[in-house]
C-alpha cells in the first residue's frame, strides 16, 4: 500500500500476508505510523490497496459491508440518536417488536442497562465506546474490526473494557481484528498477536497467545509473552539510566 | 445575590439608558425627538387607532412567507451542493456573485416585477434569507464528521436512506444556526422593503409617520416595536436548538 507524498509516494505497508480463522481474536500491534490502521481500513474495505487483495470466505472485499462492522477510534456513535436508537441502527429491516429484545440483550451485555434513553453527550467516553460495540454486535456481523477502540480512555476504564470485551467475545464468538499500539492490551485480549514493523509495515512476528482465560496479568507466562513482543519491537523495559539517578526508584520496571 | 444579578443588571442598564435618553432630550430642548414616556403614549395611540397590530401582522406575514420559501429552497439546495461536487462547481459561482448584493439593491427590481404589492417585500425577504440558509446547509454537509458517514456506509446505507438517517441529522444543528442568522437578516430587510414597496407594516409606519407630519414619537414607537419583535423571533428560533436531536451540535456553555 502506498500513498501519494509531496515528492515521492510513501510506502505504508509491504507484503502483508495474513490469514485469520473464523472466531479468532487477532490483535495487530505496531509502533505509531507503522500502517496498522491503514491495514485495518484496507481489510474493512474503506481503502483500496495499491496492490493485493482482501478475501473473506473466498470473496474479494470491494467495500464496507454490514456483515463486517468497524468500531472507530474516534467514536462513530450518532449523537442525534439515543443509546437504544444507536444500538438498533443496523436493524432497520426488522419490526419494532423484533428489534426490542435484540437491543435490550446487547444493552445488558455491554452494561448500559437503564441508560437506554440517554444521548451520547450525556455518557462518558467509555460508555460511548460500549454503545458502539453493542451497535456492532446487534447487527450480528461475522467479523468486527476495532481500530484502537479504547485509545482515548483512561487506564482503569481501559482495563475494565478489555475484561468486558473478552467476556462478550467468549459469549458471541465473533471474529475480531483489533488494532492497538498497546502491547499489554494485545496480550491481554488476543488469541494471536501480529506485530508490524515500523513503516513500511511488514509482519515482524505472528505470535499465538495460548494463555488460559481469564488471564492472570501477574503470571510469568503472561509477562514472558509481553516481554517477547516488547523485544521484537526493539523496546527496552527500563526507563531512565542508572548513572545520574538521584534515587533508586527512578529506574522503574514497566 | 449572585442569582439575582442576571435579572437585576439588565433592569439597571435599561433604566439607565432610558434615563440618559430622557435627560439628553430635555437638555437639548428639542421639540421633535420624543421623550420615553411620549413613545409609550404613541404606542397607546397606535393601538387605539387599530393600526399597530395590523402592521405587526402585515410585517410578520411577509417575513413568514419569504423566510419559509427561502428555507424550502435553501436547505435542499445547500445540502445538494454540499454532497455533489459537480453541482457545487456549477451553481456556487452564481451564488457567490448574487450573495454580496444587498437585498436593498433589489428594491427597484422588485417594484418593477411586482409593483406595490405584498409580493415585492416577500421577494426581498426571500432573497435576503435564502443565501445564508443555502451557505450554512452547504457548509454543514462539508463539515460532517467523516466517521458518521463511514459508519453509515458500513451499515449498508446508500442514497436517500444515507441522507435521511445520517447526513440530514448530522447537518441539522448547523442548518438551524443558518436559519437563525437568516431570520435576523429577514427582519432587517422587511422594514427597509416596507418603506418603499408597500403601504402597510412597521417599516411603512416609520416612513409614513415621518413624512406625514414629522411624528417622531410614532417613528421611535415603530423602531421600539421592531426591536422587541426581532428579539422575540430570535428567542423563538433559539428554542429549536434545545431539542435533543440537535443539542449535541452546540457548545455546552450557557
Amino acid at each position: 500500500m502506498q500513498f501519494a507524498g509531496k515528492t515521492a509516494p510513501i510506502v505504508v505497508l509491504e507484503s502483508i500476508d495474513l490469514e485469520v480463522v473464523r472466531g479468532e481474536f487477532v490483535c495487530i500491534v505496531g509502533p505509531s505510523g507503522c500502517g496498522k490502521s491503514t491495514l485495518l481500513n484496507i481489510i474493512a474495505g474503506f481503502l483500496k490497496p495499491t496492490v493485493g487483495e482482501v478475501l473473506v470466505n473466498g470473496t474479494q472485499v470491494s467495500g464496507p459491508d454490514p456483515q463486517r462492522i468497524f468500531v472507530f477510534q474516534d467514536n462513530g456513535v450518532f449523537p442525534w440518536l439515543t443509546v437504544e436508537q444507536n444500538i438498533g441502527f443496523g436493524l432497520d429491516r426488522l419490526s419494532p417488536d423484533e428489534k426490542a429484545p435484540i437491543i435490550q440483550r446487547y444493552i445488558d451485555m455491554v452494561g448500559l442497562t437503564k441508560f437506554e434513553k440517554l444521548y451520547p453527550r450525556e455518557l462518558s467516553g467509555g460508555m460511548r465506546q460500549r454503545v458502539e460495540i453493542a451497535r456492532a454486535l446487534a447487527a450480528n456481523p461475522d467479523i468486527i474490526y476495532m481500530d484502537e477502540p479504547f485509545g482515548a480512555l483512561d487506564f482503569l476504564t481501559r482495563l475494565k473494557m478489555r475484561a468486558d470485551l473478552t467476556r462478550i467475545w467468549q459469549e458471541e464468538r465473533k471474529t475480531i481484528l483489533f488494532v492497538t499500539h498497546d502491547i499489554e492490551e494485545s496480550v491481554q485480549l488476543a488469541d494471536r498477536v501480529i506485530v508490524l514493523s515500523p513503516r513500511p509495515g511488514k509482519i515482524q512476528k505472528d505470535l499465538a497467545i495460548d494463555l488460559p482465560r481469564p488471564r492472570d496479568l501477574d503470571s510469568s507466562a503472561y509477562l514472558e509473552t509481553r516481554d517477547e513482543i516488547f523485544h521484537t519491537m526493539g523496546m527496552s523495559l527500563r526507563v531512565g539510566s542508572d548513572q545520574d539517578s538521584p534515587r533508586e526508584s527512578t529506574t522503574t520496571r514497566l | 445575590m449572585k442569582r439575582w444579578l442576571p435579572v437585576l443588571l439588565p433592569i439597571v442598564s435599561i433604566t439607565a439608558a432610558v434615563s440618559l435618553w430622557d435627560l439628553v432630550v430635555v437638555l437639548s430642548r428639542t421639540d421633535i425627538f420624543p421623550r420615553p414616556h411620549e413613545v409609550i403614549l404613541a404606542i397607546g395611540e397606535l393601538i387605539s387607532r387599530g393600526v399597530l397590530f395590523n402592521y405587526i401582522i402585515a410585517s410578520l406575514f411577509r417575513v413568514g412567507v419569504g423566510f419559509t420559501l427561502a428555507t424550502l429552497v435553501g436547505v435542499p439546495l445547500g445540502l445538494t451542493l454540499g454532497w455533489f461536487r459537480p453541482a457545487l462547481w456549477a451553481i456556487n459561482p452564481i451564488i457567490q456573485i448574487l450573495r454580496p448584493i444587498s437585498p436593498i439593491a433589489w428594491i427597484p427590481v422588485a417594484i418593477l416585477w411586482f409593483r406595490v404589492d405584498d409580493r415585492a417585500p416577500i421577494f426581498l425577504i426571500f432573497l435576503a434569507s435564502v443565501f445564508p440558509i443555502t451557505v450554512s446547509s452547504l457548509a454543514a454537509v462539508q463539515n460532517i464528521q467523516p466517521v458518521y458517514v463511514r459508519a453509515a456506509e458500513n451499515f449498508g446505507l446508500r442514497g436517500f436512506a444515507l441522507f435521511r438517517r445520517v447526513i440530514f441529522p448530522a447537518c441539522l444543528p448547523q442548518i438551524l444556526t443558518g436559519l437563525r442568522i437568516a431570520m435576523g437578516i429577514a427582519w432587517l430587510v422587511v422594514v427597509a422593503a416596507e418603506m418603499i414597496a408597500v403601504n402597510s407594516g412597521l417599516g411603512y409606519l416609520i416612513i409614513d409617520a415621518r413624512n406625514a407630519g414629522k411624528r417622531y414619537d410614532l417613528v421611535v414607537a415603530g423602531m421600539l416595536m421592531i426591536g422587541l419583535i426581532g428579539l422575540f423571533l430570535d428567542f423563538l428560533i433559539r428554542q429549536l436548538e434545545l431539542f435533543d436531536e440537535v443539542k449535541w451540535g452546540y457548545s455546552q456553555r450557557n
